[in-house]
């Protein structure tokens, strides 16, 4: 029913913009960028959501202890002017002074070490443990000197640091509690909130006193608004009539049809989202015995047509994928990593080699973009593996591949936008229950990787890891995911790899 | 008739409570509440985390008796997705609901009640027939297709009325039409059928005889009794939109408690949906009741049903 729902809404969507007249749109003129997304934060307290709108406000809202520039790769000050290791689990950082939060507050060191404990303290109730477990304590060692504790050596920290560990105004949050913060949170960021409005979305309002200096830059645009509509084609609709003035995450084929619509721009930029095949090396289910011989593993890989998948499915700025994580996060690479470029013959006689010269039939499962999924089953079929394709519901698909049931699962990771490996490698090769492959070698490599401060060191371990996991053939890396975002002309956008739209940075024309 | 209030009461009752069984099993089937609950991209020790937190690791008997204990103290617990009560969730969204049921059903009636009286006095003529066709229309197009439609139409073309939200009065119109057209078909039949039962009766011919206007006839005395089984339907009617409002809510993006159900449902946010499931089935079966009530006051035949 909703598939026959989406298509007949995409044909609507069709006919919307054959017809739709040219008209102008409000947004520049009332100086205000009103965004839709589908998905209303529970909680608008950066720690206390899991959702990328959640995201969005935090940094627009907060501001963050440093800064990662993603076009250099490299890490800048923000609140923090500098910070140095003292021992792998010891990390030391100077405070900036002179900020102040939008209430007027100076942000101290105190603030910052507040925030760390509050993160990870049980009773905050925190759903964003991930971006803070690390932590162990902060304490404050000079005037504006903080020293952050770690449970253990962690050099992705500092990614950590410049991501989801936004600071918070120690005196206003114990005033209001977390409920009261909820409602009308304070940072020190390039916007502030200027209204709350629970099942509509958000107002944030320029930060005229936002500190000089700033990488984020001053911000251009007097107001945003984010407002949450859930279907698409209403999306689209508001969109095309000046209701909203952004959207993202557009069907490729909407997107397409959009470009046609003069008073729209359309842009297709590659995320951080990496689409996979991951193989149950160990053959835990009775039909994935074949997997467990690497020969066929490799074949699998090669009888895969990736380019043509990118280029005809993806299409946007996507890439092809060769390792086991997103090319540009930190200690990815591909380089001395096996290539398994598309290859139908060398499937056919790695099969046979293994025993398989008649192929063997298969269960794959998947969970979104059936027609990726679709697509992969078709390659594997022109070589003799007849994969059947059971779609379903991700939390219950999660559940079957926990339970060692699911012999290839087609499977997409977005890393949490965070640009280090060990997000990547963390989450499918740590030896519980989502590595399927479970190597020693492999995870004592990356536990290794992960915990090194030393950056060669770090780099070389990753190498070495991605490396076994190419040869191995636990992993079949597909292609990046791209994103396509709508937006007025008015407006001047770009869009990075972590899908998250910076409007600070946005401009009017 | 006190026999018969209980006996329907405790059929009421009953529907209520098979109504929130099928709801809490059909959200358990639909995948692990927990690994849901704990996000896409949650380790295995996380999701556990939650299910433990949640009461999701106990038995599905235990977890549903534990919930009906509660609701029946009116303790419908937090939102597993929001931190707020499930109450005051509700109860924020209800009137943007409300209005818009209520708005509905009145565009309902006033198009499908005199339509149903001009279908009934030009009976077997081409009126008669086009005002049937407009009935099948209206029966076949799903709300969404018609909500988007709409949108279409007056939104984006002729950008008389807003596409999407509740700011003003003109975000009600598209969806409360979207909305009522559903419940035009039944309540148009219902006028033409009670009309033309009510033409042919002895009073009518005397009316008639009497030598009033056909105006006077159909309107001050055939539609007046032709109207009563009207009311009653529209009532049910009511109960139908609070639960068709859940796709109207989400293509206009209002944001009302079906629109909180969608979501809800999107999440598996369980104690949510449980409780929205419950309160429009409850209101639904208070309809019914009153309709049933009222039917049988009017007419001592139905009371033996």
């Amino acid at each position: 029913m909703a598939h026959l729902q989406s298509r007949l809404s995409r044909a609507l969507t069709a006919a919307v913009l054959a017809l739709a007249p040219a008209t102008a749109f409000a947004g520049k003129a009332t100086d205000t960028l009103t965004y839709a997304s589908d998905t209303e934060p529970e909680n608008v307290s950066p720690y206390h959501n899991n959702v990328r709108e959640g995201v969005i406000i935090a940094r627009h809202v907060f501001d963050n202890l440093i800064y990662h520039d993603l076009a250099t790769g490299k890490y800048e000050p923000q609140l923090a002017t500098d910070w140095t290791w003292v021992d792998p689990q010891t990390l030391d950082l100077t405070i900036r002074k002179g900020v102040t939060f939008h209430n007027g507050d100076p942000l101290t060191a105190d603030d910052v070490v507040f925030t760390l404990n509050y993160a990870v303290d049980p009773a905050s109730k925190v759903v964003t443990k991930q971006n803070v477990n690390w932590v162990k304590s902060a304490e404050k060692i000079g005037d504006d000197k903080v020293r952050i504790h770690l449970v253990g050596p962690f050099p992705a920290a500092i990614e950590y640091l410049s991501g989801p560990v936004v600071i918070y105004p120690k005196a206003y949050f114990q005033k209001v509690g977390l409920d009261g913060f909820a409602k009308a949170p304070i940072g020190s960021g390039p916007y502030k909130v200027t209204a709350v409005v629970p099942g509509k979305g958000v107002k944030m309002e320029k930060n005229t006193n936002y500190w000089k200096g700033s990488p984020l830059g001053t911000p251009s645009i007097g107001k945003l608004e984010f407002r949450v509509i859930p279907d698409q084609e209403t999306q689209l609709a508001e969109l095309m009539t000046g209701g909203v003035d952004w959207i993202w995450r557009v069907q490729a084929d909407q997107a397409k049809q959009l470009e046609a619509v003069p008073n729209l721009s359309v842009l297709a930029a590659e995320t951080m989202r990496v689409g996979f095949l991951q193989l149950d090396a160990r053959g835990q289910t009775p039909g994935a015995v074949p997997l467990k011989d690497v020969r066929v593993r490799q074949a699998i890989a090669y009888a895969i047509d990736r380019k043509a998948m990118l280029d005809n499915l993806v299409r946007g700025g996507a890439r092809i994928m060769n390792s086991a994580c997103f090319i540009d996060q930190f200690g990815c690479t591909d380089k001395g990593v096996p290539r398994y470029d598309y290859d139908p013959a060398k499937a056919k006689k790695l099969l046979a080699d293994a025993g398989y010269a008649d192929g063997f039939t298969i269960d794959l499962y998947a969970y979104r973009e059936r027609e990726y999924a679709e697509a992969v089953v078709g390659y594997l079929r022109a070589v003799g593996i007849k994969a059947n394709l059971n779609f379903m519901k991700y939390a219950a698909l999660r559940e079957l591949s926990r339970a060692g049931k699911v012999p290839i699962y087609y499977q997409t990771w977005g890393s949490f936008s965070v640009a280090d490996a060990s997000a990547f490698t963390g989450a499918w090769f740590k030896g519980d229950e989502d590595d399927l492959a479970r190597d020693d070698e492999v995870t004592k490599l990356l536990k290794t990787a992960d915990t090194t401060v030393e950056t060669e060191t770090r780099l070389k371990t990753y190498a070495e890891a991605l490396k076994l996991i190419a040869e191995r053939t636990y992993l079949v890396p597909l292609f990046s995911y791209s994103s396509n975002y709508a937006f007025t002309n008015d407006l001047s956008f770009t869009a990075q790899p972590d899908e998250l739209p910076r409007f600070f940075k946005a401009k009017w024309k | 008739m006190l026999a018969f209030t209980l006996r329907r009461l405790v059929v009421a009752f009953s529907v209520a409570l098979t109504v929130s069984v099928i709801a809490f099993v059909l959200l358990h089937l639909s995948g692990d509440l927990a690994t849901s609950i704990a996000g896409a991209e949650a380790s295995p020790a996380q999701v556990a985390e939650v299910r433990h937190q949640y009461g999701l690791d106990r038995p599905l008997t235990v977890q549903y008796l534990d919930w009906l204990w509660r609701a029946l103290h009116l303790d419908f617990g937090n939102s597993f997705y929001f931190r707020d009560s499930v109450v005051s969730l509700i109860a924020t969204r209800m009137p943007v609901t409300l209005t818009l049921g209520a708005i509905s059903l009145a565009i309902s009636l006033i198009i499908a009640v005199p339509l149903g009286v001009l279908a009934a006095v030009f009976r077997g003529t081409i009126i008669d027939r086009l005002a049937l066709t407009f009935c099948v229309l209206g029966q076949a197009i799903p709300t969404f297709c018609l909500g988007l439609g709409l949108i279409i139409i007056f939104a984006v073309n002729l950008r008389w009325l807003p596409v999407s939200g509740t700011a003003g009065w003109q975000n009600y119109v598209l969806p409360s039409v979207a909305l009522g057209w559903y419940a035009v078909p039944a309540v148009m039949r219902l006028s033409r059928n009670g009309m033309l039962e009510v033409l042919s009766a002895d009073y009518i011919r005397t009316a008639r005889a009497k030598g009033l206007s056909p105006a006077a006839v159909v309107l001050k005395h055939a539609l007046r009794n032709a109207i009563i089984p009207v009311v009653a339907l529209a009532a049910v009617q009511f109960g139908f939109m609070l639960g068709g409002s859940i796709v109207v809510e989400a293509v206009f993006s209002m944001h009302g408690v079906g629109h909180l159900a969608w979501e809800a449902i999107a999440r598996n946010d369980f104690p949510v949906v449980q409780a929205v499931v419950l309160i429009l089935a409850a209101i639904y079966i208070t309809l019914t009741f009153l309709a049933d009530v009222i039917n049988a006051l009017l007419d001592p035949r139905m009371r033996v049903a």
